[in-house]
Parts: structure tokens; sequence; C-alpha cells
């Protein structure tokens, strides 16, 4: 089993980022030197495939969206086919910087999960208000789930091991909210060990952010009935024999 | 209302409820079409629970007889179910056309690369 970053794929779902993600694509292969990475287009209704495709990427397009979760799932299957050991999330807006790629897989050898979190003193990212106490609340339940101190559940930049990427090719959540809250509860309940890594996050390169009361009330809602069924339901076994 | 038909409205109420969220549980319904039985279900075990409620909520809206607000509410409810599904059948079947589509095309594309193929490669191509 080959691990490090010579094993490691960087899946990134992409919709209507045809703005910035050849940028993005640009960043990865100045940073991250001879890393795979699968752009995965999902249903876009605009020129992204072709963009992320110019930019040096291989993209997988699906037919119609399917949500981060959707496309993260094709992300999971296309690693496990190809021989991957580790998937790495990274978001196609340019929000994630590739430069603590590396050490997010680092922390992989002992741990199933990484995630990169936002609050933990790197960079300069702040919420405010609602949404600020659902992701603190959010935090403090998936912390005494997984066992562990998590401050940003909702943090889309995690690198996965092989265990994890076993169990996530066959149930990664494809709901609402699934991708960050489900995720880490159905990989914390199967025996995945998690651990977080402080990472910076910048702004956006392109498109709009939503920010608005009702929004992040409505947000909240459906957080929090995420959360409670994904608490509730039974857990997924972990295939043992995977562990690298 | 005798006790026993207060107490046999709460459990069927309650029953409705844990057959929503037990089937939630076991992934056997997925969250977006479960909404509206889940709104449904608490509002039954609500008003089940607390009958006078209901006669309240009649005489606020002008309705003079309570079960008829029930019977109201309960229509409207299963009209949004079949919208919904209507509309995620609508959707469902465009994705299944666009499925075909793409699986037509990509057989039409293997069809023209195996036309190039070399003849010594006959036998991996299956009819």
């Amino acid at each position: 089993m080959r691990t490090g970053l010579d094993s490691t794929l960087i899946v990134m779902p992409a919709f209507n980022e045809s703005e910035v993600i050849a940028d993005v694509i640009a960043e990865v292969r100045r940073v991250l030197p001879g890393v795979a990475c699968l752009v995965v287009d999902d249903g876009s209704s605009d020129d992204t495939t072709a963009r992320a495709r110019r930019a040096g990427a291989k993209v997988a397009t699906l037919p119609y969206n399917l949500g981060v979760g959707g496309a993260m799932r094709v992300g999971f299957k296309y690693a496990i086919e190809n021989g991957f050991s580790n998937v790495v999330q990274l978001d196609s807006d340019g929000q994630h910087d590739p430069s603590f790629v590396p050490v997010l897989v680092s922390k992989l050898a002992s741990a199933d999960l990484v995630i990169g979190a936002r609050f933990a003193g790197e960079g300069e990212y702040t919420v405010r208000g609602l949404r600020k106490l659902a992701m603190a609340f959010l935090a403090k339940t998936l912390s005494a789930t997984a066992k562990t101190r998590l401050t940003d559940t909702t943090s889309g930049f995690k690198a996965a091991g092989p265990r994890a990427v076993a169990l996530f090719a066959e149930h990664f959540p494809a709901e609402y909210l699934g991708d960050t809250i489900e995720a880490l509860v159905i990989a914390a309940r199967s025996g995945c060990v998690i651990v977080q890594e402080p990472v910076g996050m910048r702004e956006r390169q392109g498109g709009t952010p939503s920010h608005n009361p009702v929004k992040s009330a409505l947000y909240l809602g459906r957080a929090l009935i995420a959360l409670s069924f994904a608490l509730v339901r039974p857990p997924h076994s972990l295939q043992e024999g995977a562990v690298a | 209302m005798t006790l026993a038909s207060y107490i046999f409205g709460i459990a069927s109420a309650l029953v409705a409820f844990l057959l929503v969220v037990e089937m939630l549980r076991r992934r056997r319904i997925r969250e977006r079409h479960a909404v509206w039985w889940l709104i449904g279900t608490i509002f039954a075990l609500i008003i089940s629970i607390f009958p006078d409620l209901l006669t309240i909520a009649s005489r606020l809206v002008g309705i003079t007889l309570p079960i008829n607000l029930v019977f109201f509410l309960s229509i409207g409810i299963v009209v949004l179910v079949c919208l919904q599904h209507a509309a995620e059948l609508t959707q469902v079947e465009a994705h299944t056309r666009s499925l075909t589509e793409r699986v037509v095309l990509q057989d039409l594309r293997i069809a023209e690369l195996e036309r190039r193929l070399p003849p010594e490669a006959e036998e991996w191509i299956a009819d």
C-alpha cells in the first residue's frame, strides 16, 4: 500500500465554477506538482468542464446535479478503482488553500479522517450570529460523537485515509449537509479515528457567499435535523483489513 | 370524549409518528420525502394530546366543526405530498432521459473505437 502524497487523490467537486476553476487547478498543480487531481463537474450549466480540462485536470462530468455528496461519492469510487489510498476534498471556488494538503495527508498516518479546521487560529475567517451558534452547537455534539475535540465541523476541507475512503465510497451521504455533518457521524460511529488540523481559509475568489438571517435560521434548522437523523441511524460496519 | 378514545387518539398519532421516524432511521425514506409526513404526524400528536387546541384553532379561522379543520389540514398535507411527488417524478424522468442519452452516445463512441482497433484485437470485442 503506497502512502503519502503519491497515493493521494485530490477530488474537487465543482458546480458552475467556470470563473475560478482554471486558477484553482493551476494553483494546485503549482503547489502540489505531480499529485493526482480529479475535478467532478456536478452537472454545471456553464463551461466548467472545458475550462478544467484546459487547465490540465482530469474531469468527471456528471449528467445532472447530484450535490456535493453525490460528486464526492464519484471521487471516492474513482480513488478505489484506481488504487489511491487517500482522498482529499478540495473546494473548487478557491476557498481551500492547497498548500495545507501535505500536512492533512501526513496526519492520516495516525487517523482515518483529518478535518482542515478554519477557526483554529490560522488565517482570517469569521462567521457571526445564528450561523456561529449553529456551528458551535454542531462542534460540541460532534466532538462528543467523535470522542475528540472538533471546532469546525462544517469544513469541506477533509482528508480521508484508506478505511474512510472504503467506507465513504459506499456510504457517503448525498443529502443536503450530508457531506459535512452526517459524513462525520457515519465515520465516527463506524470506528474511524477523526482529528482536526488548523488551516487558513481564504475568501471565495468568485461567486457570492450567502449570508442573511433567514438563510442562517434555515441552515440552523436543517443542520439540527440532519444531525439528529445522523445520530439515531444504525452505524455501518467498517471493513477491517483495509488498514494501511 | 371518553378516556379510552383520548388514549386511542394519542396512541394512533404516536404509532404514525414513530413509523415515519423508523423509516427515516433505516434509510427506507429520504429526509426530503419525509418532511410533510413528519409535520403531519407531529401535528396529529399535539392535537391528540391537547384536543382543546383544535377547538381554539377552529374558532380562530371561523370553522364551526373542529373535525372539519382536521379534514382540511389532512387533505392539505396529502395534496402537498402528491405535488411534491409529481415534481420529483418529473425530475427523475429528466435524469433517466439524460442518462439514456449519455449511454447511447457512449455506445456509439465505443463502437467507433472498436472499429478502429487492429484486426488482432477481435477477441476482446464483446458482441
